[in-house]
């Protein structure tokens, strides 16, 4: 059992050290001028990406929920966040602080969407979850679409349509009905996005390696053997759905903070898809396997911008994503990778073995040396 | 089974794998180095006759942002193509300045744009940039805060919100603002006496025709314009249209203001013919095109009026050479869209060639020099959707819109 225990928090460790390296070399790279511009600028929205995928295999591949709504979690946040960061303008004139306070209003928005969408739904089973979470993310496209945020000295202001959107002269609107959120002042930085995925993977995976964890994933194998022991389903499904709604809105609000402007359209069922096809190609239930897919899908299309078939990159980033399914659907691909695997611990051994030889060595010649010396001074 | 998969799995490496060298033959197209163009240039260049005398050529890179595979598609095609034909154009006079453009997909998405803004400032390195896009609105706002921070020039042809060049010095439009577009609609029907009764359905998820309308109706009522009914839909996939229409039936309105773009609006003319109800429509910019959609029957748009800067049916040389050089190379028609881009390059063109010293210019002095030049008063450009266009210090154009009919087919200038 202990040996388990510790199997799974090394795992976890690997992850925190995969994303570590990954920032620190980016990180080489930018202070070098070797990163282009288009690489750069990609870096933010991979980051939120990366939560997102993450957040959303809490809910797919741990609790085993299918949820086509994400970006509407992500909606919330963006724009809950970025209203957050202008309203707080004057008060916390630090922007990394504010934009701290700006992604803790966008999870704390996501979280509540994650309330209200899963107290009634998650009480139901089968498909229900899968077509009550895309209406909602059409619901919130819809409402974002119409809705008219701003603020002057009068206080602040919320209405639905454009007439009954009265602001004065000196007034600042913030959301602006389907112009979406403009003029918005960038505070997103590539550290934010690290520290974010950081806090996420604490998050899941402590969470999936706790005794509430554990009895989400029970529900996730038998609900009726989970039930039958005691576990509560509603309250462990709504504790990784809402977790998972609370991340994926901090990651919405990084996303829109990034951007000069923000329309609610950006949010709708292809993004949900998008990281829904993260998750799935990564592997359900595997977090590294999301954070590495979702980095790379995300970045694929942009790369193949730089070669000469930039008129047939997004046919070629569908393929790509045909080959990835298929091969890690294929019986003899999974053997083909698992020799490879095999191969890589049998050279891992190797090194391993030679290692402890050569530290052997050392010793032995450490000790040889000491004695030698000890030798000297005694004559 | 497995062989099965495993067959699958070869079939679709070889598709990608013949995909890419497929590719590699035709992947110039959408650049246009000054170089290829170098037998036509001689045979075409006769007035200039000091080719060999070791004059200058500047090649100013335009890079080019706008929507070409998604929903959008077919307006940011439309920009890169009318674009093309200008550069082309433009390289063969064998003037000072050649362009170089390289026109990138943004999927008609803010963080793609940013994205593709900045490969293209990976393309043009060291040279001097100048920024043609992008096509749409919500991308336009990203990238030109970008190109506002950078210092790049930038010039839209389609992106039509205010917002898009609120506050930036460098950002300049060749099409009409959206409230530009709505109150030059209110004053055409005020002093064209058209409709008693106008009703109005627009895209509320669409800012092009939440800007229109909105304008256009504020505007209306300063006019003292009775508008009976407003009523919306969210999205441009919208298939059935009937109660909106039936709003505007009940109304009594014998004026359907529609300031939307064509695809909708043919479903639109369509389910009105069937419920038997024929007010007089009324379009902004984005009805031009509805002619030229496969399988639409003319004779719904009989007697449809649009403010549209372009007609395809126009007899003046530059519009027939640029129609038929259109039709050749793609077999559509160009729309206003193709227009405003082919107008662009000529801007740009035209510009860089008034200004001194452009060969040692960084694009940082080249943005400042042009948008000094735009907004000095004294620039002008005569294009395919203007004659002597200029620019306000907003960055908005200063063009009369034209309210054109169609009649038998084609466009009659009202």
């Amino acid at each position: 059992m202990k040996k388990k225990l510790n199997k799974n928090s090394l795992n976890g460790f690997i992850n925190y050290g995969i994303v570590i390296a990954a920032f620190i070399i980016i990180q080489i790279f930018i202070g070098k001028g070797m990163l282009s511009n288009s690489l750069q600028s990609l870096l933010v929205p991979a980051c939120c990406y990366i939560v997102m995928a993450v957040s959303l295999n809490l809910t797919v591949g741990i609790l085993g929920e299918l949820s086509l709504g994400h970006a509407g979690f992500m909606s919330l946040g963006a724009f809950s966040g970025i209203t957050a960061s202008i309203l707080l303008q004057n008060s916390i004139p630090m922007a990394p602080m504010r934009l701290a306070v700006s992604m803790a209003a966008g999870a704390a928005a996501g979280a509540l969407g994650g309330v209200i969408v899963g107290v009634p739904v998650l009480r139901l089973q089968g498909d229900y979850l899968a077509i009550v979470t895309l209406a909602f993310g059409q619901i919130i496209k819809n409402i974002i679409m119409v809705l008219y945020v701003g603020v002057d000295e009068n206080g602040f202001h919320i209405a639905a349509s454009s007439e009954r959107f009265d602001l004065a002269a000196g007034g600042t609107a913030i959301i602006k009905g389907p112009m979406g959120a403009v003029g918005v002042s960038k505070l997103a930085s590539f550290t934010a996005g690290f520290v974010l995925i950081l806090i996420t993977l604490l998050v899941v995976q402590n969470l999936v390696n706790s005794r509430s964890g554990r009895a989400i994933m029970a529900l996730r194998d038998n609900r009726i053997a989970a039930e039958s022991v005691g576990i509560n389903t509603t309250k462990y499904k709504l504790m990784a759905f809402v977790t998972s709604a609370a991340l994926a809105g901090a990651a919405g609000a990084l996303f829109g903070l990034n951007y000069s402007s923000t329309v609610a359209s950006k949010f709708d069922f292809n993004t949900s898809i998008l990281v829904l096809v993260f998750v799935v190609l990564g592997g359900l239930g595997s977090i590294r396997g999301s954070i590495i897919a979702a980095a790379l899908l995300y970045v694929l299309p942009e790369l193949l911008r730089s070669f000469d078939i930039a008129e047939y990159r997004m046919l070629i980033y569908a393929i790509v994503l045909i080959l990835v399914m298929l091969a890690t659907n294929n019986e003899q691909f999974t053997a083909l990778m698992g020799r490879v695997g095999g191969w890589f611990k049998a050279v891992g051994g190797w090194f391993k073995a030679a290692g402890a030889r050569v530290v052997g060595w050392l010793k032995s010649l450490g000790r040889t040396q000491s004695k030698g010396k000890g030798g000297t001074t005694n004559g | 089974m497995k062989k099965k998969n495993l067959a699958a799995l070869l079939m679709a490496g070889a598709m990608s794998l013949s995909l890419l060298a497929g590719c590699s033959s035709n992947g110039d197209q959408t650049s246009n180095p000054p170089a290829s163009d170098a037998g036509t240039q001689e045979s075409q260049a006769t007035e200039t006759d000091n080719q060999g005398g070791g004059t200058d050529v500047v090649t100013i890179k335009v890079g080019g942002i706008g929507p070409t595979t998604g929903d959008a598609a077919q307006y940011g095609t439309a920009t890169q193509w009318g674009a093309e034909i200008a550069v082309d154009e433009i390289n063969a006079q064998n003037g000072p300045i050649r362009l170089e453009l390289q026109y990138e997909d943004d999927t008609n998405s803010a963080d793609t744009a940013v994205s593709a803004y900045n490969s293209l400032k990976d393309w043009a390195k060291d040279a001097p940039l100048v920024i043609y896009g992008c096509t749409t609105t919500a991308p336009c706002v990203a990238v030109s805060t970008e190109t506002f921070a950078d210092r790049y020039f930038q010039l839209t042809p389609s992106a039509s919100s205010p917002e898009v060049t609120n506050g930036k010095d460098n950002v300049f439009q060749m099409c009409f603002t959206d409230p530009g577009q709505g109150t030059a609609a209110a004053e055409y029907l005020k002093s064209s006496g058209l409709g008693t009764k106008i009703g109005v359905i627009y895209n509320n998820g669409d800012p092009y025709s939440t800007g229109i309308a909105e304008a256009f109706i504020a505007h209306a009522k300063e006019l003292g314009l009775e508008v009976a009914a407003t009523s919306t839909y969210p999205e441009d996939t919208t298939t059935d249209y009937t109660v909106q229409l039936n709003a505007c039936k009940d109304a009594g309105a014998d004026l359907v203001f529609l300031p939307i773009y064509y695809t909708p609006a043919s479903l639109i003319l369509a389910q009105a013919k069937q419920m038997d109800y024929a007010p007089i429509f009324f379009g902004g910019d984005g009805m031009d095109g509805m002619l030229d959609m496969d399988g639409f029957d003319k004779s719904l748009a009989e007697g449809l009026l649009l403010m549209t800067p372009f007609n395809a049916s126009g007899t003046d040389e530059r519009t027939k050479k640029f129609v038929e050089t259109y039709q050749t190379g793609h077999g559509i028609l160009p729309n206003q869209f193709a227009a405003d881009g082919y107008d662009c390059m000529y801007a740009i063109y035209e510009a860089c060639c008034q200004i001194d010293g452009i060969a040692d210019m960084d694009h940082e002095q080249l943005c400042d020099a042009l948008s000094a030049l735009f907004t000095g008063g004294d620039f002008s450009v005569d294009g395919l959707t203007g004659s002597a266009m200029k620019w306000l210090t907003t960055g908005e154009v200063s063009k009369a819109p034209v309210v054109v009919k169609v009649e038998g087919g084609v466009y009659v200038t009202q």
